[in-house]
């Protein structure tokens, strides 16, 4: 089964894990900008962090025929810096032109503190001057209840936002119906131990049926497992739900939602090849 | 919407899953328990009490309410006290 990783971070992968995920069936994903285990000192770093992101990586993809698609912005532990925060916000805009931007994430929270509050809130500014997409990342562990309430806070709050043009990342079973119900995609990323297995997601899916939920890898530098979408299809068909239930959260969700994106362009792979 | 499975299809699937992940959970408490020192004040070690009694319990929503044990709580008016609406 053709599918999309919503949600992966390939600048930590290898080109072996290109490979993989092509011949599993990967065909488009996108990549959120994120921390990359240590904290940046500059704004030099990340314009040259979202030049891999915007122009290297999309033809590491292509040479696997996979459309790679990314988001950009300082995730919440560097939001920490509220100066290096505002400078690399104020950058973003010479970027969200090129061909695979597709908007602003992983924003979010980490240890929900005030400074990362008040970069979520310029960030939010930021998408919606310039009509963004929006990418969220959610807290784990013990601080996600709490981030996700005040994330969701701040969304409603900012009456710009166009809730249906926004993904909420990383929920689990205590975050996921508020995110529905208040009218947001939602995304379950299959992690080892942190987040959500295929089993719970699949659980999820059974609770709340197929609208408006994804299923994403994350795949990073850390212990995760980028063919975690491969495991999601496999647990769903042992559970014999259809194909077409499967096909629309892990292909046709990801497409209506990037769809909404100014820039994004994908040719179907049945359609490719033809002129 | 979205076809629910047979209960004993189930069982039948995930009984040795359950069952490991029963004995896994056991054979760390006795490890525990085999560590020097006590634990019983520790918070952590407390809502893992609070999480085994709602599986037990037939009140439904099991993973929801255990998660919501493992979680610090929200308050709605978190804005105010960072006073974000007030410039820096
Ligand atoms: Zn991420």
């Amino acid at each position: 089964m053709y599918y999309f990783d919503p949600h992966i971070h390939m600048v930590s992968r290898t080109t072996d894990d290109y490979e993989t995920l092509a011949k599993m069936g990967c065909v488009a994903m996108s990549e959120p900008a994120f921390w990359a285990g240590f904290d940046r000192g500059s704004v030099e770093s990340f314009r040259d962090y979202f030049r891999q992101l915007t122009d290297f990586e999309p033809r590491r993809a292509a040479q696997y025929g996979v459309q790679h698609y990314t988001w950009l912005c300082i995730n919440a532990k560097e939001a920490e810096n509220v100066s290096l925060s505002r400078e690399v916000i104020a950058m973003i805009p010479e970027f969200l032109d090129k061909p695979n931007v597709l908007g602003i994430g992983e924003i979010g929270l980490n240890k929900n503190t005030r400074n990362e509050s008040r970069v979520f809130l310029e960030h939010l500014d930021l998408a919606a001057r310039f009509r963004q997409q929006i990418l969220i990342h959610t807290p784990h562990l013990e601080d996600k209840y709490q981030g996700t309430r005040m994330i969701l806070d701040m969304l409603i709050g900012d009456s710009r936002i166009e809730r249906s043009r926004v993904l909420v990342d990383h929920v689990e079973e205590h975050t996921v119906r508020t995110v529905l119900e208040e009218g947001f995609w939602a995304g379950m990323t299959l992690y080892p131990v942190t987040k959500c297995t295929p089993q719970r997601a699949a659980d999820i899916i059974e609770t709340y049926g197929p609208e408006r939920l994804m299923v994403n890898s994350a795949g990073d530098w850390g212990p995760s497992k980028p063919t975690a979408v491969p495991d999601f299809i496999l647990e769903m068909r042992r559970r014999g739900h259809p194909e077409s239930l499967i096909r629309k959260i892990v292909y046709d969700n990801p497409l209506e939602f990037f769809s909404q994106s100014a820039s994004f362009r994908f040719t179907a792979p049945e359609l490719r090849g033809h002129s | 919407m979205i076809r629910q499975r047979a209960a004993m299809e189930i069982l039948n699937r995930e009984f040795l899953e359950i069952r490991c992940k029963v004995l896994e959970l056991a054979a760390a408490f006795d490890r525990l328990e085999r560590g020097s020192g006590g634990f019983d004040d520790d918070p952590r070690w407390r809502k893992v009490g609070e999480a085994i009694d709602v599986l037990r319990d037939d009140r439904g929503d099991r993973a929801e309410r255990v998660q919501l044990i493992f979680s610090r709580p929200y308050a709605p008016q978190w804005r105010d006290e960072f006073a974000l609406d007030r410039p820096e």
